[in-house]
């Protein structure tokens, strides 16, 4: 079992193991081995377009946090040109689970914002399993009051698991980190835009995501909790994640259905992580897409609509 | 065993249930120290035991009842109620667990909020009914509390804020997250006005409460003794595979790491805010 493969992606893997394993004989040059290398490569593209057409939000959730998806850093190097990544909140220390940085967005000028996951063990750890503390959020907050002073539009990239749960993430104030940012992002008075490039895990990734436009890439989720731990609290059993995560509904179309998201946008033929340039053209499409649409608002109405918007989500009666 | 357990036959005095579970008993036991507390001087005494200064959780219009001045408390959207949109089931559906709540509590959600006056100064006050599923946060308890501030604004005066929630509501899934954003984006309105927020954080504060508008007071204070945090002990727990240090995440704790600006003592909550109050909003009327 390749381990680079998720359980229901094993058929593609073995067809693609095939396929590899022809190339390598077909150095021999003998012609009939071609075709039967085109064949499968077409039996390769049919199978996945058969199982990615029918996903379970279950496995929807398992797409989003693969083992190989595109991070923040790779879509930055893939979209943006001249990157200076920014460190520090100036009071404690360099959050490594939160990047972010000035940039060049086809020439404009722009601030870029991730929470950043590691993918060898090593680069894991270093990068907290993109589980950021409180000065990682401080260190986010500062770029984005520096790109308000420079009236610079700011891009924001979710990726986390959740806020760090740890000691020490609380002894120097989560909540506080995590609410302040809530709080400023709502008045900040340039266009913010904030896409689910992976995993939208609660209050950790909220922590980033309050802005004039929400974006999810096609296989990602955003939830309020991983349905994990919801179905450990709520049918005390873990094992119930995949009820959970119907029941939560944490995929893009059903988020855009509800009116909390504003668009989908498309990955490449079985997910980001097949293609990763294709992945971040589309991404870039939609960012400059909506950019371009934000441009229009004059500054000193952009926190009131994002008000206005936010004050727009629930349900009740009265 | 207490003196009175000893004299009184236990199917007298208990009926075979639990005491904790006949909250109109004569008798009370403190959950912290064990004393048999006279309920009638418990609650003179609100609600703090009167031997070990326990802080018991209160509910949310009893809260708010010894907070306000008596005269010209006006409830904010009382009839504002919950609705399923997502058809939430897990071993129960949420609606059933809605309902079974309202009749509990008497309450329609998790958040009672009032105007009125706080020795004599015009406030807008919020409270949590912990008991309502948790006090935890759906779309209910966040638009009301950007009613009150709305209200607050409105009137040019204060909000207080008493927190008892384990979080956002799981059952309104990405909608109770969102109340994080809304709730803190109306408290940055009230700030750019100029007017106080105060954040009275009880036991328990945590989750996305404790992460958006509990910890965005003026100034947070805290009952003695309160659970706050972010993440809840038994994850930090898992997730360091550490013991816990003493107190951790207790009101004692967060004052010593700089989180909250004071503890008051539950019998003197109103005239220390309303002090504070006063202060901040350049009145003599306390």
């Amino acid at each position: 079992m390749d381990l680079n493969f998720l359980d229901f992606e094993q058929p593609i893997a073995e067809l693609e193991a095939k396929i590899d394993a022809l190339k390598h004989v077909g150095s021999d040059s003998q012609l009939n081995i071609h075709e039967e290398i085109q064949q499968l490569e077409r039996k390769s593209e049919a199978l996945t377009q058969k199982i990615f057409s029918n996903l379970s939000d279950w496995q929807i959730s398992q797409l989003s946090r693969h083992p190989q998806r595109p991070y923040t850093l790779d879509y930055i190097s893939r979209i943006f040109t001249d990157f200076k990544e920014l460190h520090g909140d100036r009071a404690f220390a360099d959050d490594k689970a939160i990047v972010g940085g000035i940039a060049r967005l086809d020439g404009q000028s722009v601030m870029v914002i991730g929470q950043q996951k590691g993918r060898e063990t090593k680069e894991k750890i270093r990068r907290n399993f993109g589980m950021p503390r409180p000065e990682g959020y401080r260190k986010a907050l500062r770029l984005m009051k520096m790109a308000e002073r420079f009236k610079m539009p700011i891009l924001t990239f979710i990726d986390t698991p959740g806020a760090y749960p740890g000691i020490d993430a609380e002894e120097r104030g989560q909540s506080e980190a995590i609410a302040r940012n809530l709080f400023e992002m709502s008045k900040l008075s340039v266009p913010v835009v904030c896409t689910v490039i992976g995993e939208g895990g609660s209050g950790g990734a909220l922590a980033i995501g309050v802005g004039d436009k929400t974006l999810m890439l096609q296989y990602t989720t955003y939830s309020v909790i991983s349905p994990e731990g919801c179905a450990s609290i709520l049918w005390k059993s873990a094992e119930k994640a995949s009820e959970a995560a119907k029941a939560l509904g944490i995929t893009a179309t059903r988020l855009q259905d509800l009116g909390l998201i504003d668009d989908i946008i498309p990955e490449p033929l079985g997910g980001a992580h097949r293609n990763m340039d294709a992945a971040a053209s589309s991404l870039k499409q939609a960012l400059v897409k909506s950019l371009n649409e934000l441009a229009n608002i004059p500054d000193a109405q952009r926190a009131d609509k994002r008000h206005e918007r936010l004050m727009q989500y629930g349900n009740f009666v009265e | 065993m207490s003196w009175l357990e000893k004299i009184i036959p236990s199917k007298v005095q208990w009926g075979g249930e639990r005491r904790r579970s006949v909250p109109e008993g004569i008798w009370t036991k403190c959950p912290s120290c064990g004393s048999t507390l006279y309920r009638e001087e418990l609650e003179r005494n609100s609600d703090v035991c009167p031997k070990c200064d326990h802080h018991m959780r209160i509910g949310a219009r009893r809260r708010l009842d010894i907070f306000l001045d008596a005269e010209g408390r006006e409830e904010i959207a009382a009839t504002m109620k919950p609705v399923d949109r997502l058809k939430f089931k897990d071993s129960k559906k949420y609606a059933d667990r809605m309902v079974a709540s309202q009749k509990a509590t008497g309450e329609n959600d998790a958040l009672l909020a009032m105007s009125g006056s706080l020795k004599g100064l015009p406030v807008v006050a919020v409270a949590f009914e912990f008991k309502f599923m948790g006090g935890s946060m759906g779309s209910v308890v966040g638009e009301k509390f950007c009613r009150a501030a709305e209200v607050a604004m409105e009137k040019g005066c204060p909000l207080v804020c008493f927190s008892a929630s384990g979080g956002a509501r799981m059952q309104e899934a990405l909608f109770s997250l969102m109340q994080m954003a809304k709730t803190s984006s109306v408290l940055a309105r009230m700030s750019d006005r100029g007017l106080p927020f105060i954040s009275v954080l009880t036991d328990p504060t945590m989750g996305g409460v404790s992460a958006s508008f509990a910890m965005l007071g003026d100034l947070n204070v805290a009952e003695p003794n309160a659970l706050i945090g972010f993440a809840g002990p038994r994850v930090i727990e898992q997730t360091v595979r550490e013991t816990l240090p003493e107190g951790f995440q207790r009101s004692e704790f967060l004052l010593e790491h700089g989180a909250i600006d004071q503890i008051i003592h539950r019998g003197e909550m109103r005239d220390e805010l309303a002090t504070i109050l006063s202060i901040l909003m350049k009145s003599n009327a306390a």
